[in-house]
């Protein structure tokens, strides 16, 4: 197979492009889809300060290198999540992609946030680990840009994860979420900080394709409690598809994205400030909040 | 698919990519292939002595 570009072997097809291209030529094309998106859903400013939520795996490695080389202002945030040598690895990895870089990267401890980590959060709880996990992050992101005045946080979602959601979202008929499901959240008056998803149009086997050609080296390992996930069942499913028929998780996601999303209700909710911690939350008390105060008392409760 | 972690295969090269990965039922959209520090697309030739990792895209994040 050749370049289309140069005709020089290629080293990555993309059969929904019917493409082949050099390892040069990929790179190009990576960042000239990032930056499509990015201009097309208008997700970032030159002016902004952009907080990118790093967890040491392919997809937020990626996006900090890309959005490092379109020129924006990045700074990382990674999170100790408590998940055994998992994290650790994590960590130690995100840690020398920012000091290769010359990269900015925050930390912070759910350890020492909550006392425990996500592991023990869950069980404590007995919450599917990957939904403590999310609110825990969501609420960490958004508290630690909004001090340190970031403009817009940024994470590493790629085509297969957006569509995933998308059809768990459809299968349930979470018409809520459907309303809501976006490459881009405006922020709110309430303190809700900008989110934007700017690997939306790569595909999961392109982002770990150019981490590698890049010489990323990101934990390749999947997270041990998110082994048998309902989304990777949705992402077989859908590259079941993709495999058949090229080309189908994009036009499913961005189909909805053009077409399909306007037809789900999105009335703007009206946000509060959480009660314990500040936060906006739609109730009195938000998500993570009363998952802290329900694991704390489940530990009283089991001395 | 789930791919079990670390499963080492050995095939008689030379054979293209393709069909290894049909033969061990590999969907080509979920994995990369790679040889060294580049990648092979699917009808590159893997020859006899060649090593590679099919590494599902899925892994890490």
């Amino acid at each position: 197979m050749k370049c289309v570009k140069c005709r020089q072997p290629a080293v990555v097809e993309v059969r929904r492009h019917n493409a082949g291209f050099c390892r040069e030529h990929f790179v190009e094309h990576v960042l000239r889809q990032v930056e499509r998106t990015i201009d097309e859903l208008h997700m970032l400013r030159r002016d902004d300060r952009i907080l990118v939520a790093v967890s040491g795996g392919k997809d937020s490695l990626a996006l900090w290198d890309i959005l490092h080389r379109l020129g924006y202002r990045a700074d990382g945030l990674h999170i100790h999540l408590g998940i055994g040598e998992y994290s650790s690895e994590s960590t130690v990895k995100t840690r020398a992609f920012a000091e290769s870089r010359g990269l900015t990267l925050h930390e912070v401890s759910v350890a020492e946030e909550l006392g425990f980590g996500i592991e023990e959060l869950s069980r404590r709880t007995r919450r599917i680990p990957c939904s403590a996990c999310g609110t825990t992050k969501r609420h960490i992101f958004n508290r630690f840009a909004r001090e340190h005045g970031y403009t817009v946080v940024a994470t590493g979602h790629n085509l297969d994860d957006e569509a995933a959601t998308l059809l768990g979202n459809i299968l349930h008929w979470q018409t809520e979420y459907l309303g809501r499901q976006s490459a881009v959240m405006e922020a709110t008056e309430s303190g809700l900080v900008r989110k934007v998803k700017p690997l939306v149009r790569l595909a999961e086997r392109e982002v770990a394709a150019y981490a590698v050609l890049q010489g990323i080296d990101y934990q390749v390992d999947e997270c041990p409690m998110a082994v048998g996930a309902t989304s990777h069942l949705y992402k077989e499913v859908l590259n079941r598809l993709e495999e058949v028929a090229p080309g189908t998780k994009h036009q499913f996601l961005w189909g909805f994205y053009e077409r399909g999303r306007r037809h789900f209700p999105h009335e703007g909710r009206t946000l509060n400030a959480c009660k314990v911690c500040g936060e906006p939350t739609t109730g009195e008390i938000c998500a993570y909040c009363r998952l802290a105060e329900r694991a704390r008392a489940a530990a009283a409760g089991t001395r | 698919m789930r791919i079990p972690r670390r499963q080492e295969w050995e095939f008689k090269g030379p054979r293209t990519v393709k069909s290894i990965l049909e033969e061990l039922r590999i969907n080509p959209e979920t994995v990369i292939v790679i040889r060294g520090d580049t990648l092979l697309t699917s009808d590159a030739v893997v020859e006899d002595t060649d090593e590679i990792e099919v590494r599902p895209a899925l892994s890490g994040g």
